[in-house]
């Protein structure tokens, strides 16, 4: 009963406070950084009480628009598939979110908590499962709609998602064999550790070629520009074509949060998770010997922050990179992810091995 | 071991309340009004013709068929990945034969052009395509072709 | 508790599985194919063995399934699909599949009430996670394992070759 309560504290806590307002802001930081990147103002007309706040009411009026237009079933679609697809595309992006490590063990009132909704021990292969599922969503949603454009967008959109699905999950395999763990939580308390007794062991200093390519696939995975063949607006417009109301809500709210996933997948793996250089479970110890000892409750919070820091970073990054490249072509994109990704990750693979077995 | 997975199962229903909420406070605030023009097929206002199904190539079939090969192979690489600094030489050599016999297929598949998609046959200007036609236009119009057609 | 779980997941599977069967419409087939599949890898991790219900949800529900609905759309089979005209020869294998099937059952049904077990079940302290797996694939069952490579090798080149085959003379699209 006591692991139920906690469980949906978690939730409540990590996804309804959390990563959902990112994703809200998100929507907000979309606009007005490609108007600040374009050199125009961007949103700026939603106020309330003539107050403004750089337009970032818009996301509220966004979501009120969303909730209250009709959801309707258009002619010749199969009714119970439309309704269900959605559903299942924004289900299996919030789960991704269960074994992500928002930082190590807190202690309150005496019971430890770990700052992680699901410890799951298969982490990477739950988290790959969880991702390969992101696909029914799409092909089912595109089938139901009875509509070419939507057809189309599905089959582009699903072949994608599974070609970069395999280079995901080799550029994984060499993160897997530095760390030597599948879970989640070991992998970011490894990176806490020090090389050479003043490098943190971060997994973008061991695995540079992994991150590049994980970074790439992940992008990919989520379909956003340079690789929106699938659901590029001034083309084809996508699997969601036929969706209004909050049924296009739930597939728009899909793609932030696997947006956010991602990053939070990247931060985890490469980036150091939760981890402050120096900062130990009873706080700072600099590799020049001198020390800050901090309260538990300290500790987490600052592994909290250093995480979404780290997270909102990148999630700026990725935002700049949609509106910096232009579109690739689906022939470039099959390309990129079967010719380029894949033997570069398996290359990664055997890079690491050797170096791991001659240092031994 | 079993509790490990009793909170990802709590999760999913909790996901799973929290979009029936959505979808039950979005059906209570919006209005229902269909008519006949709003529930067509959505083709920029044109009347769709023919079925919204198309035949589609069978690159997309060979591609899943290929993925699914490779999924397996990931799924084999993770067990070796976790042992493999116990395991030494040994298990490097034989992984590294695992992987070869599977570079071969992809080796194959790519020789066979299963991996190429169609490109657009113009070379990389528009006027490789059709050279007589820039040659009657000036320069500066020449120039504009070229930026729009890239 | 254990028990409880096990009975819900053992009836979702068999209903599921049911309803696939019985489903004139195969996309809602597929669709309680993975619900069953979904159920199944419950089952495993009731049997401790986690990593061979994530490898059942990777391949089978992620991968596998979607292949199948690739096949349905590219075919395009509609919901008033008539039933299908099985030929006499897969009547009969059909038939001896579920004898064999049965057989087993029964076997295992058999041994168990004279107190045999039928099948050897995890010993205690032994877990199906990812690294006494890995430590088992690289020791003991090494030649299954590239074996495996080579069963992938042939089933991507026949691939290839059966999509050669039947589709690729007709008329290209545009």
């Amino acid at each position: 009963m006591q692991a139920l309560a906690e469980a949906a504290g978690k939730f409540v806590f990590f996804i309804g406070l959390i990563v959902l307002n990112i994703a809200a802001i998100l929507t907000w930081v979309e606009r007005k950084q490609s108007a600040v990147m374009q050199d125009r103002i961007g949103a700026n007309r939603a106020t309330i009480f003539g107050i403004r706040m750089l337009g970032m009411f818009h996301m509220l009026a966004d979501m009120l628009k969303l909730f209250t237009k009709e959801f309707f079933i258009p002619m010749g679609a199969r009714r119970f598939v439309y309704l269900l697809a959605p559903m299942i595309s924004l289900l299996f992006a919030l789960v991704g979110f269960a074994a992500i490590p928002f930082g190590d063990t807190l202690i309150l009132g005496g019971r430890e908590i770990p700052l992680q909704i699901a410890n799951v021990n298969i982490g990477i292969l739950y988290i790959f499962a969880v991702l390969g599922m992101a696909v029914y969503g799409v092909v089912l949603g595109a089938w139901a709609s009875n509509n070419n454009y939507a057809l189309l967008g599905g089959l582009r959109a699903s072949a994608q998602m599974l070609s970069y699905e395999v280079a995901i999950g080799v550029s994984l395999v060499g993160v897997i064999m530095v760390y030597q763990t599948v879970d989640l939580m070991e992998i970011a308390r490894a990176q806490g550790q020090l090389l050479w007794g003043w490098l943190p062991q971060w997994g973008i200093l061991l695995q540079p070629l992994g991150f590049l390519i994980f970074m790439t696939a992940g992008i990919a995975e989520t379909k956003r520009i340079p690789f929106d063949a699938p659901e590029g607006e001034s083309e084809i417009v996508g699997y969601f074509i036929e969706y209004s109301g909050m049924g296009f809500g739930m597939y728009f709210l899909t793609d932030f949060l696997e947006t956010i996933l991602i990053a939070s997948l990247t931060v985890t793996f490469f980036l150091g998770g939760f981890q402050v250089p120096y900062l130990y479970a009873d706080g700072f110890h600099f590799p020049w010997g001198q020390a800050i000892l901090l309260p538990n409750i300290a500790v987490a919070a600052l592994q909290f922050l250093s995480f979404l820091i780290k997270l909102i970073v990148l999630l700026f990054i990725m935002m700049a990179i949609r509106w910096t490249l232009p579109r690739f072509r689906y022939d470039q994109i099959m390309h990129l992810g079967w010719k380029i990704l894949l033997p570069a990750s398996l290359i990664n693979i055997l890079i690491t091995a050797v170096v791991l077995t001659i240092i031994g | 071991m079993l509790l490990h997975f009793a909170a990802p199962f709590i999760f999913v229903i909790v996901a799973a309340a929290f979009i029936a909420l959505n979808l039950l406070i979005s059906r209570l605030l919006q209005p229902r009004v269909p008519s006949a023009g709003k529930n067509t097929t959505y083709e920029c206002g044109e009347i769709p013709i023919g079925s919204s199904w198309v035949q589609f190539n069978i690159r997309f079939y060979v591609i899943t068929l290929i993925f699914v090969i490779f999924d397996v192979e990931i799924v084999f690489l993770v067990p070796w990945a976790v042992v493999f600094k116990d395991l030494g030489w040994f298990a490097f050599v034989e992984v590294v034969i695992f992987v070869f016999i599977l570079l071969v297929g992809l080796a194959y598949a790519w020789r066979k052009g299963d991996l190429e998609w169609d490109k657009p046959e113009t070379g990389k200007f528009a006027r490789d395509a059709a050279p007589q036609l820039f040659e009657e236009v000036g320069t500066e119009r020449q120039q504009t072709v070229q930026e729009v057609t890239l | 508790m254990q028990e409880i779980l096990f009975f819900v997941l053992a009836a979702v599977a068999v209903l599921s599985a049911l309803g696939m069967l019985l489903n004139k419409n195969p996309v809602y087939s597929v669709l309680l194919l993975i619900v069953t599949l979904f159920s199944i890898a419950g089952l495993y991790v009731l049997l401790n063995a986690s990593f061979i219900a994530a490898v059942h949800l990777i391949v089978y529900a992620g991968a596998i399934m979607v292949l199948f609905l690739f096949v349905i759309m590219l075919l395009d089979i509609r919901a008033d699909v008539e039933h299908i005209n099985l030929k006499r020869l897969s009547r009969i294998l059909a038939l001896l599949a579920t004898f064999i099937f049965l057989g087993e059952t029964f076997l295992i049904i058999w041994m168990s009430l004279k107190g045999k077990a039928a099948f050897v079940g995890l010993g205690e302290g032994i877990l199906g996670d990812v690294p006494s797996v890995g430590e088992l694939l690289f020791t003991k069952y090494l030649l299954p394992f590239e074996i495996a490579s080579v069963l992938l090798l042939v089933a991507i080149v026949g691939a290839i070759i059966l999509a050669k085959r039947k589709l690729r003379p007709e008329p290209p699209a545009a």
